[in-house]
């Protein structure tokens, strides 16, 4: 997991999913970054994705990673949102067998992580049934 | 630019070996492929090793290889590039001989997961995917294969028994391979009725936690000629990379890294993929044996499950596919597989796979792969 | 004047009935039900906390009242299941807003009226005209001790106002707080459970300080419960409001749109400030509401608002709270109930 510092960094893709435009081709990069992948352009203008979209896949993980072992099993899926940036979450308060291709999700904020009863409590984005 | 060519290979049985350190198991599979060479020298080595550091806490593999092979202060290059580690060091040890630099290169990759548990397993080979925005939100490789699985599936039809033919056809292969972890057959019966990893995955879908190591002698062919070794050339190499993320890729079900170096070997080779009468690709999970098939050009997009089921890729089949077990049946130490699936190949053409062998093989093509195919790496072999 | 800008409420899925909890224990359940007048409680999942839910909350206050977040000044969260001990539960909603840097936070805690706190705390910023937008959110994940009364009702839920001078959809009118010092209902450091004291929650606690605080207000403003609408008080079953509001002379109808306890259970720094979205979310221009929280410890933060124009224009821009409360509900079993709770948890 990472650590307090590493967390906190991403704090406004976390929290807001705040994103980077390229002002040249449009293109839209979650998290933002230094270079357009689609045109190699080097200036972006801030925005925040959408907040709904269609599941385009998505698994249930059931033989998960040390530190998630006690969430296993959870649904983590790809959803294409309304602005057509593709984001990656759990999917979450949803039953398995209601998990579709094309279902519509929104997104809520919730906690991904706790390190233990002493360590940092990691929040971010998740998936829920629109 | 010097033609390069094989002259040994080495390779140790895999599977959990509890009693071996990672440096016993390097150095076994390289001493076996000096002998196979029967060189001496040795003028630069590259080590391919996924994570050692959080296998084992080990890094500066660079340093302990060389001195534990006794050959300090033989230059030394660690390659890192997920699963695809053994193959990129292939490639740049080809690199080395073909520019002139060196003469003898020693290619090995060897990777030591069992040393931690399962779930840590689980979550050293995840740090092959974006920690940030994959990691962070509890995905796992079979995770993120499971999803390519459904994509597929919904776009093409693919089936959960056609997955299931993949992991039969390579314990088929893989039984008459002496160093597979495991070397018997299955059935797609056991297939679907065995436990879920991530759904559609499980447990027999997904190669296996492997200790294991292998390696490789490289020299420039006249070298070879004049040693009078049954040699094998490198006739191309290729290499390609792709966002590392799975929701950047613009189709969750096509595999463009691998496509596009594929191309490059080929054309370096002045081959085209009908000519190859092999292949030793990748098959981290039956999914990826199937998007490989496609992106290599053996079969139309979407028709890789249909391929498997014909028998396209069985042995006898058109498309020899994983005729040492693949990843599935030989084991999969991460570091390792890249250059395993060269020896495979190498003793392919030299006519030396015993129950394996394909008959009249003269080129052969690996492909190795990272993540969910973030790198991929092609080299086509061609028997002298 | 001052008043409501945007309110929110944030209710979990998950719900587990009376009767599940009382098989488990071999309790009688239909007089748990009769006699707190309580069938289920919300129980929130494992990856929801009182932060998560400040913030879903919150959120939805904010698409009502439709300001630049920017320009709240003050962000409040009052709970008594604060995530941490020491790392305030407002910075985290106010990031997750995007209020910050320029804005004051502090999280409150006092029993059940933690919520009523904050509130009182940034309405009254606002009308100082120390800050243009407040926040305030009563969130609140509790837990009842196993097999204890309270497992019954200690439930899960959020509710968020914001506080301003424009655009008003409910102007305060008045508040008015009546608290002493009183051991009915209480929580040491590093203890997972509260304890409380049985029967002396009731007529001396409870009773007191709502009959004492709603009284105050009514003299204060000079009026009487027939000039209210609707009344809320603090719901810890669903016997308590009807009995205190038949004590001061309020009637049934007054009380029934904002008491939710019988199906959500007792959302301690939610429970009258849920009741309260409940409320406004059905009531009409020019609609008096008084609204009375009880935390134990103890106290009672009572508010006169009026319903304007406005309320029109807003109810439907985030879901409401009874719709919340009825829909998409995912029923439990008490073992996943536990698990989630981690009333039992694997061996480490």
């Amino acid at each position: 997991m990472p650590t307090p510092s590493r967390y906190w960094r991403e704090i406004p893709q976390r929290y807001r999913l705040e994103a980077g435009k390229c002002t040249n081709c449009g293109y839209v990069c979650f998290p933002p970054r230094l270079v357009c992948p689609q045109c190699g352009g080097r200036e972006f203008a801030a925005t925040k994705l959408a907040d709904s979209g269609k599941v385009i896949t998505y698994t249930i993980i059931r033989v998960a990673p040390h530190q998630y072992v006690d969430q296993a099993p959870y649904a983590v899926g790809i959803a294409e949102l309304d602005d057509g940036v593709k984001l990656t979450a759990q999917i979450v308060d949803c039953n398995f067998e209601d998990l579709k291709i094309g279902m519509r999700v929104k997104i809520e904020f919730r906690k991904i992580y706790e390190e233990g009863e002493a360590g940092v409590i990691y929040y971010g984005y998740k998936f829920v049934q629109e | 630019m010097r033609d390069v060519a094989v002259i040994g290979v080495g390779m140790n049985k895999w599977g959990e070996l509890w009693e071996k350190s990672l440096r016993d198991i390097y150095v076994e599979a390289a001493l076996l492929a000096i002998e196979d060479a029967g060189v001496d020298r040795i003028d630069a080595m590259y080590i391919g090793c996924m994570s050692s550091g959080l296998f084992v806490g080990q890094e500066h593999l660079a340093s302990l290889l060389p001195d534990y092979l006794g050959r300090n202060p033989v230059p030394a290059v660690r390659v890192e590039s997920a699963c695809s580690s053994g193959g990129l060091a292939l490639r740049q040890g080809f690199i080395d001989v073909a520019s002139g630099m060196s003469d003898i290169v020693l290619v090995g990759g060897v990777e030591k997961m069992t040393d931690v548990n399962g779930n840590e397993a689980t979550y050293v080979l995840g740090t092959a995917a974006d920690q940030e925005y994959e990691g962070y939100h509890g995905l796992t490789f079979p995770g993120l294969y499971a999803m390519m699985a459904h994509a597929h599936m919904a776009k093409y039809g693919t089936t959960r028994e056609q997955l299931a033919m993949v992991a039969v056809k390579n314990h088929d292969n893989g039984s008459k391979n002496p160093l597979a972890q495991y070397p018997f057959k299955i059935t797609v019966e056991g297939v679907l009725c065995s436990v879920l990893v991530a759904d559609p995955l499980r447990i027999l879908d997904c190669s296996p936690i492997t200790d294991g190591a292998a390696a490789v002698i490289l020299c420039p062919a006249d070298l070879a000629k004049r040693m009078k070794k049954p040699a094998v050339r490198i006739a191309g190499t290729g290499q390609a990379t792709d966002t590392i993320a799975l929701s950047s890729r613009k189709d969750l079900t096509w595999i463009e890294s691998t496509h596009l170096a594929a191309q490059k070997a080929l054309a370096m080779a002045g081959r085209k993929i009908e000519d190859i009468d092999l292949f030793e690709v990748h098959d981290c999970f039956t999914i990826a044996e199937i998007c490989i098939t496609e992106a290599l050009g053996l079969v139309e997009k979407g028709r890789g499950g249909k391929a498997v089921e014909e028998g396209l890729t069985s042995i006898r089949g058109k498309f020899p596919v994983n005729p040492s077990g693949g990843l599935k049946a030989k084991g999969h130490p991460v570091g390792a597989t890249g250059v395993a699936q060269a020896v495979e190949v190498v003793k392919q053409l030299r006519g030396e796979a015993g129950g394996r062998q394909v008959g009249g093989a003269k080129l052969g093509l690996t492909q190795n792969m990272g993540g969910t195919g973030g790198s991929s790496v092609v080299h086509i072999f061609e028997a002298e | 004047m001052a008043g409501i800008v945007g309110y929110g409420a944030y209710i979990p899925r998950n719900r587990i009935k009376v009767e599940e909890i009382a098989k488990v224990w071999g309790a009688d359940a239909p007089s748990y039900k009769k006699g707190l007048m309580l069938e289920e409680k919300s129980v929130p999942s494992p990856d929801q906390d009182t932060i998560t839910m400040a913030v879903e909350a919150s959120k939805r206050a904010l698409k009502r009242a439709g300001i630049d977040p920017k320009e709240i000044g003050a962000v409040y969260v009052g709970s008594e299941s604060h995530p941490y001990a020491v790392k305030p539960s407002g910075t985290v909603l106010a990031e997750a807003l995007n209020a910050t840097p320029e804005v004051h936070t502090a999280d409150f805690e006092f029993a059940c009226k933690a919520g009523t706190e904050g509130m009182f705390v940034a309405l009254s910023l606002v009308q100082a005209g120390a800050v243009k937008f407040g926040l305030a959110v009563g969130a609140d994940t509790s837990q009842g001790a196993p097999g204890d009364a309270l497992e019954y009702s200690a439930a899960a839920g959020a509710a968020a106002f914001l506080f301003g001078k424009d655009p008003i959809v409910a102007e305060a009118l008045d508040t008015y707080s009546y608290t002493t010092d009183m051991p009915d209902f209480w929580r040491r450091e590093y203890q997972y459970y509260p304890q409380h004291g049985g029967r002396f929650t009731g007529d001396p606690a409870y009773f007191k300080h709502i009959t004492g605080a709603a009284k105050g207000i009514m003299a204060k403003a000079k009026m009487k419960p027939s000039d209210f609408n609707y009344v809320i008080f603090h719901q810890p079953n669903g016997k308590f409001p009807f009995r205190v509001g038949e004590m001061l002379g309020f009637e049934k109808k007054q009380i029934e749109p904002g008491c939710l306890v019988s199906k959500l259970g007792n959302t301690y720094s939610g429970s009258s400030p849920l009741g309260l979205t409940a409320t406004l979310d059905i009531s009409k221009p020019g609609d008096m509401i008084l609204i009375v929280s009880y935390g134990s410890g103890a106290g009672s933060d009572a508010f006169i608002f009026k319903v304007t124009k406005r309320i029109d224009e807003v109810r439907d821009l985030a879901p409401r709270t009874r719709y919340l409360l009825d829909k998409n509900k995912n029923y439990l079993e008490y073992g996943v109930y536990a698990k989630y709770r981690r009333k039992i948890r694997k061996a480490d």
